[in-house]
């Protein structure tokens, strides 16, 4: 067992980024996710890890440093909210073009623009439809509870390190905010220069040595010819984390008539509408999305076959709907799918949600 | 006699750079950024740097230096080179770190990150070639450009009430106590290269010393952008660009204690 604490979801962020023996931190203050950084700063582990904490000039400096840093090699995070993740989109569409592992946390706020400081979820296009120019795509990994926020930090390394691509942890304020008991992982010591040397040492700019040709980090190919064999061997990659990477979680399907799919906070609101929506007879099932990129399509299809309607919540004007429409569709599949959302940082309460349930699929 | 017989080993008088790649440059005839390409990789060659230095190259002209210098590289966004600089040195403590970066990548997006980067006194070499005017693209202003001076986006001459006035940005960065070395060059004679080469070899020396940021302007030409030949070029930036930017060592402290840094 390892060490339990009561903390708040940004805080459980900077802790598990010093445990899970990442390198260094790149970030710029923004409301609700100033915690991460404050955390670092007084937990000081370059006294301790040796971990690199850096609060940057902007957020585009603070991508571009991620830029830097993980193209030798190092494990590196940065932390944003909504407007602050808009500025690092470039940075973005450069690391993904580059093909480097990362880990940006963005805990959303209300948009668009200056929008609330309130929770929201209205930058799911933004994390799995790319966001910067370019096609690309970012893990997608959305917690649900402080537990998660520990529990991604380290698989979210796992997977950037794997395919040689960015990974983003999509939270909000609200799970940024809320205190929870957690379970925190155990210490793991950083890796050496040595270790990054016999890992990452045939791409990364570890310094050129004698017998290897020079390693340079770029997104530029001017060769189209050759641009689009880039494209292509990104579009492969993306095939493989959809075939391996796809995490989901099924809470009371396995005899429901209907099903709310929801992930991260909307999903929590909505495992107290089942129980508000069972007593009251309503056979009702939840499906959550844990990797938001790649999307459980095929989890949406299973489920789609034998329910009598989806009910997608959440906390925008309706983004994630567009996506288990579409897996429903590419499966051949036809059943009523409606959305009920909050928007502008307010959430959505589970009495509204089993309401709209009733009103928009059981009364039709 | 035959060639053969003048390509002997006593007789070489000259020889490029180890560091130097055999790729052909993409720079027009008569550009500095050639000159300076070929100093840095024998600066590099004689400290014996290569093994630890990582160079960033810019978006502009210098985009490709990659491809020139036998080190590892990274390319970075447009201006972003001082942020990414940052990145490596910071979690790469042991590494020597230079960017690359011309007028319009420096001073004009990438101002922000330049004059940041110094401020924290990163232990980075920062070469900055100011020719007034951005060449990749075809010739337009740049923050650099000078008063009057014939662009493609500033056809008239550059107008100080439509577009501003000529920055000198290498004075606002030598105000920076994070700076340790900035100094203004040139390469248009075998005397400013000489003297070029120095100042290169001042700052990766600095920068291994862990002295915090030294910073290397080298105001050159841009014939192709400049609608001039090269000699043309060279005497244009004589009359014109030195008595604006004039050469020389702006801060030089050779006291600066070694900075540590997290």
């Amino acid at each position: 067992m390892g060490e339990l604490r009561l903390m708040k979801g940004n805080e459980v962020l900077a802790e598990a980024a010093v445990r899970c023996g990442c390198d260094g931190y790149f970030g710029y203050p923004i409301t609700p996710q100033s915690e991460v950084m404050e955390t670092l700063m007084e937990l000081q582990p370059w006294t301790t890890t040796g971990m690199v904490v850096l609060q940057a000039e902007s957020e585009v400096a603070s991508i571009n440093m991620l830029y830097g840093a993980a193209a030798t090699g190092k494990k590196v995070m940065t932390s944003s909210s909504s407007p602050g993740i808009s500025l690092m989109a470039e940075g973005i569409s450069y690391i993904a073009g580059a093909e480097l592992p990362c880990l940006i946390v963005n805990v959303q706020r209300g948009g668009p623009g200056l929008g609330t400081i309130q929770p929201s979820q209205a930058d799911y296009f933004q994390a799995v439809k790319g966001g910067g120019h370019g096609d690309y795509k970012l893990i997608v990994l959305a917690p649900a509870s402080v537990q998660e926020m520990n529990d991604f930090v380290e698989l979210a390394f796992e997977l950037a390190f794997k395919y040689r691509n960015p990974a983003m942890i999509l939270t909000d304020g609200a799970i940024g905010q809320m205190m929870e008991k957690v379970e925190l992982s155990d210490h793991k010591p950083r890796w050496t220069s040595e270790e990054v040397r016999q890992k990452w040492g045939s791409w990364a700019t570890v310094g050129k040595v004698p017998g290897r040709p020079h390693n340079v980090i770029t997104s530029l190919e001017l060769d189209s010819g050759k641009m689009e064999v880039n494209n292509l061997r990104f579009q492969e990659k993306y095939r493989k984390m959809e075939a391996e990477e796809v995490r989901f979680e099924e809470i009371m399907c396995e005899d429901a008539e209907y099903i709310l799919i929801a992930f991260g906070t909307s999903s929590r609101i909505c495992q107290k509408s089942i129980e508000l929506a069972r007593a009251k007879g309503i056979k009702v099932g939840l499906l959550r999305p844990i990797t938001l990129y790649p999307f459980p399509r095929q989890a949406v299809a299973n489920l789609a076959r034998r329910a009598k309607g989806f009910l997608v919540v959440e906390m925008s004007a309706g983004q994630m709907i567009e996506d288990v429409k579409l897996a429903a569709f590419d499966a051949g599949l036809s059943l009523p799918v409606e959305y009920f959302g909050r928007m502008g940082g307010i959430l959505p309460s589970p009495g509204e949600v089993v309401e709209a349930l009733e009103e928009k699929l059981i009364k039709k | 006699m035959n060639i053969s017989d003048i390509i002997k080993p006593e007789n070489l008088v000259y020889e490029k750079s180890k560091l130097q790649l055999n790729t052909i440059m993409h720079y027009c005839p008569g550009c500095s950024n050639g000159v300076v390409h070929k100093l840095i990789s024998e600066v590099l060659e004689e400290l014996g740097l290569q093994e630890r230095t990582i160079g960033v190259s810019p978006v502009g002209c210098g985009v490709f230096a990659y491809n020139y210098i036998d080190i590892d590289w990274q390319e970075a966004a447009h201006g972003r080179a001082p942020a990414v600089a940052t990145g490596i040195v910071r979690t790469n403590p042991d590494k020597i770190v230079f960017t690359y970066q011309g007028d319009g990548d420096l001073a004009s997006i990438g101002a922000a990150e330049i004059l940041h980067a110094c401020n924290r006194g990163e232990n980075i070499v920062v070469v900055f070639i100011n020719n007034g005017i951005y060449g990749m693209t075809g010739g337009q202003m740049a923050p650099t450009t000078l008063e009057g001076q014939v662009t493609s986006t500033t056809p008239f001459g550059r107008n100080i009430d439509l577009n501003g006035y000529p920055m000198k940005i290498t004075e606002l960065i030598a105000q920076l106590p994070g700076t340790s070395y900035v100094t203004r060059q040139s390469v248009q004679t075998a005397a400013a290269v000489r003297k070029c080469k120095n100042a290169l070899r001042k700052a990766f020396q600095n920068v291994d010393q862990k002295k915090g940021t030294s910073f290397v302007e080298v105001v050159s030409t841009c014939n192709s952008g400049w609608k001039m030949s090269p000699v043309q070029a060279n005497k244009w930036m004589e009359e014109n660009m030195f008595p604006f930017y004039p050469l020389g060592d702006m801060k030089d402290s050779e006291k600066n204690a070694p900075v540590s840094k997290n």
